[in-house]
């Protein structure tokens, strides 16, 4: 089969799968357990919504682990209190991004990240208790428990002390060089610890956080002056996360707010409607521009850059990349960029057809030498892209990240499209014509 | 033939025409950073009436709640209206936010402010965001010229094409500063992370277009060798011209010129620093980059300095 045709195959198909991802209320694939949403992800700003940054204070140490965790913790915590589609990411070595879609209330999203979680200390006597197992304590109600019992599924046990009673936690290493965590009550707290442990030797103290077990470590013998080491067969890095845990709640770091922005719904539908079309009256005047002076090549590039958006938004809802105002931008400016390689390919075109040579010869002269330029100047365009993309990841800026991505993924695509759907529609078109080289109108020459 | 070389100290001059107002303009008020780099608050609140109240009475308030520098501004919301509210201040957290718009609705006996949009950014991050932005820029330059320089290898002197790449990119960044002074004088404009988005934009495609010029003339140099460089240089520009315009004033320049006219308020500034910046960009690849190359290839900075009436 000719070679042309299956190209031309390749594109309709191509073009098949695109507008099929394109459609509005796309089902999605489901295939197996695999399941994936096609849907458009539309950005804060276009949405309205809210977006918090948080840092971790300079003078606390934090590793990549800490950070991860205390995000996934934040997300569960906002999920928990009903707050939908929170994201909380990791951006850079100490900051945690917090978007929140559709939210205008502050308080009702900052709230979560402010409360710490508990921290009790139970009597689970003779049981040991897996870590991660719920139960309930008896803390805060009006008459304490004296036995464990049973509600609801779960366990309700005493809390003997909770986290406002600790003085002090650090790592240290004990005789055998093993890690422990080393921890300290207040002077009255460790009365009452002393007294219990003296009671309890070989009995069960399990550390509870937010009513969670991180830990259930053996009374060896009574713990005397408020001090205590917990020891459980740890290493360097989980003796340290149970340290930072007892020392700041439920978060494994302490977070400060550093930013918060709100953008109203009102003015996020504005401005896509605006832009969306601004973005068409843009591409209709291109349009028409490269028809008019390119003719027929020109008319097959406009069919090129139809494909080209269709086959870019397909897959900006299929990675998903999260559509911004800036998003908007870059994929607008990257049709630019598909249509500088048209416009470069056709100037060497109308060159190599004046100096005398045929269509066919003109077409592979035209691309083969213009492609150098082509490569060069798209390659400067991905490295500014990344370079961006790296800023916008580093700092939760998210419009930035999203524009150097749409821009990416617009360059990358208008290669393709200019490289091989231009090229196969082009030849395809002028075969269809007899002895194009007699009528140099169609060339806009 | 057209001859845009020989007039290349005209095209100097013109650049220095547009790039000197804008820099003196910063260099008198300082730059117009917003608070992505120098932190902050905006709160823009949208009132039911256009019967806003009297900004000294707003300032009153953030005054009694302990924050000084306030500006106040109104402006028109979507519905064209002005009934919107724009207030700077430094850093707040969301609790004096919340108290400086219930102690509006009690004072001005109104209802219903909404919270168009409330940005608030702490110093620290800021300053981070800024040392981090300058590096971007200085990477994004500095790797753009690696690969020139790579990319021509093959000719004579690649360095150079780098080096005039860098000049005409510091060329087209200054222009991108000078538009944004006269644009804080102007229309308020401020420098935040869009704008450094457009910077960097600016950056990328402007390097498209001195490659686009410079890969003519690396091809012509391959079998024009007898020319002298001028010449030769000249010939490329010439025969770049067209596409040049096309892409740039045709294509990207009318996308921008929609998404300026048409698009939403947000987005205006953005689009007219990138409008400005990436016709800067095409302007200083043919006006500036490659009279550069000449200048170089001539050692023409050996006749500056004494009576001259050969440069133009």
């Amino acid at each position: 089969m000719n070679r042309r045709l299956v190209n031309l195959i390749i594109i309709l198909l191509i073009f098949a799968l695109a507008v099929w991802v394109d459609l509005p209320n796309n089902p999605g694939i489901k295939i197996g357990s695999f399941e994936k949403k096609l849907e458009t992800v539309l950005g804060l700003d276009l949405r309205g919504g809210m977006q918090v940054i948080l840092s971790v204070p300079p003078e606390i140490a934090v590793t990549q682990q800490n950070l991860q965790d205390a995000a996934a913790i934040l997300e569960n915590r906002s999920n928990a209190l009903g707050v939908s589609e929170v994201v909380f990411q990791t951006a850079g070595e100490r900051i945690i991004v917090g978007e929140f879609p559709g939210a205008t209330n502050t308080e009702e999203v900052i709230n979560p990240i402010r409360q710490v979680g508990q921290l009790e200390f139970v009597d689970t006597g003779n049981t040991p208790l897996p870590p991660g197992t719920e139960i309930l304590t008896d803390f805060g109600l009006p008459e304490p428990v004296t036995q464990p019992t049973e509600e609801d599924g779960k366990i309700r046990y005493h809390t003997i002390l909770t986290g406002k009673d600790l003085k002090s936690v650090g790592v240290v290493r004990g005789q055998l060089n093993e890690y422990e965590v080393a921890i300290e009550f207040n002077p009255e707290a460790g009365k009452i610890f002393e007294e219990w442990t003296t009671q309890n030797v070989g009995k069960y103290l399990t550390i509870v956080l937010d009513k969670k077990v991180i830990s259930s470590p053996v009374i060896e013998q009574p713990i005397k002056d408020g001090q205590g080491v917990i020891r459980g067969g740890f290493t360097a890095d989980s003796a340290n996360s149970l340290a930072v845990q007892l020392r700041y709640g439920s978060l494994p770091i302490p977070l400060n707010i550093e930013q918060i922005r709100v953008i109203g719904p009102t003015l996020g539908q504005d401005s896509l409607q605006k832009s969306l079309i601004a973005g068409l009256i843009g591409f209709s005047i291109v349009m028409l521009f490269m028809a008019i002076y390119y003719r027929v090549p020109g008319f097959v590039a406009d069919l090129a850059l139809i494909f080209y958006a269709l086959l870019t938004f397909a897959i900006f809802k299929a990675i998903p990349v999260t559509l911004t105002l800036p998003g908007i931008a870059g994929f607008l400016l990257s049709t630019g960029s598909a249509l500088d390689a048209n416009i470069l390919i056709f100037e060497r075109l109308k060159e190599e057809l004046r100096n005398g040579r045929t269509v066919r010869q003109a077409i592979d002269l035209g691309w083969r030498r213009a492609w150098p330029s082509i490569r060069d100047s798209n390659i400067a365009a991905l490295i500014t892209s990344g370079i961006l993309f790296w800023f916008g990841s580093a700092f939760g800026a998210s419009f930035v990240k999203g524009f150097a991505l749409t821009l990416a993924l617009g360059v990358a695509v208008s290669l393709f499209t200019a490289l091989f759907v231009t090229r196969t529609l082009l030849s395809l078109f002028l075969e269809s014509i007899k002895e194009p080289e007699k009528r140099p109108e169609l060339f806009g020459i | 033939m057209l001859d845009i070389l020989g007039k290349r100290y005209y095209f100097f001059a013109l650049s220095l025409l547009v790039i000197l107002p804008g820099l003196i303009i910063l260099a008198i008020n300082g730059l117009p950073l917003a608070i992505d780099f120098s932190g902050g608050t905006i709160l823009e609140l949208q009132f039911p009436t256009t019967n806003l109240p009297p900004t000294e009475e707003v300032v009153q308030i953030y005054n009694e709640l302990g924050f000084r520098e306030v500006q106040v501004q109104t402006a028109a919301g979507p519905s064209g209206q002005r009934d919107l509210l724009v207030i700077r201040s430094p850093f707040m957290d969301e609790e004096a936010k919340n108290k400086v718009v219930s102690t509006m609705e009690e004072r001005f006996g109104i209802e219903q402010i909404t919270v168009n949009r409330f940005d608030s950014v702490g110093p620290v991050i800021a300053a981070q965001v800024t040392n981090r932005a300058a590096l971007a820029v200085a990477v994004a330059a500095l790797a753009v010229v690696l690969y020139i320089t790579y990319a021509f290898r093959g000719i004579p002197h690649a360095f150079r094409y780098g080096i005039c790449a860098i000049i005409a990119m510091l060329h087209d960044i200054l222009v991108v500063f000078s538009i944004t002074g006269i644009g804080s004088v102007l229309w308020g404009w401020q420098m935040d992370s869009l704008f450094l988005t457009a910077l960097l934009t600016v950056i990328g495609f402007s390097t498209q277009d001195k490659i686009v010029v410079f890969d003519r003339i690396r091809e012509n140099s391959a079998f024009l060798r007898k020319l002298p460089f001028e010449k030769l240089a000249n010939h490329s520009i010439v025969q770049t011209l067209q596409r040049s315009i096309n892409t740039q004033l045709m294509t990207v320049e009318f996308m921008l010129l929609a998404l300026a006219l048409f698009g939403g308020v947000t987005l205006r500034e953005f689009a007219v620093i990138l409008l400005v910046g990436l016709f800067s960009g095409t302007y200083s690849s043919i006006f500036v980059a490659a009279p550069i190359l000449v200048v170089w290839e001539n050692k023409e900075w050996r006749t500056w300095f004494r009576k001259q009436n050969a440069s133009a």
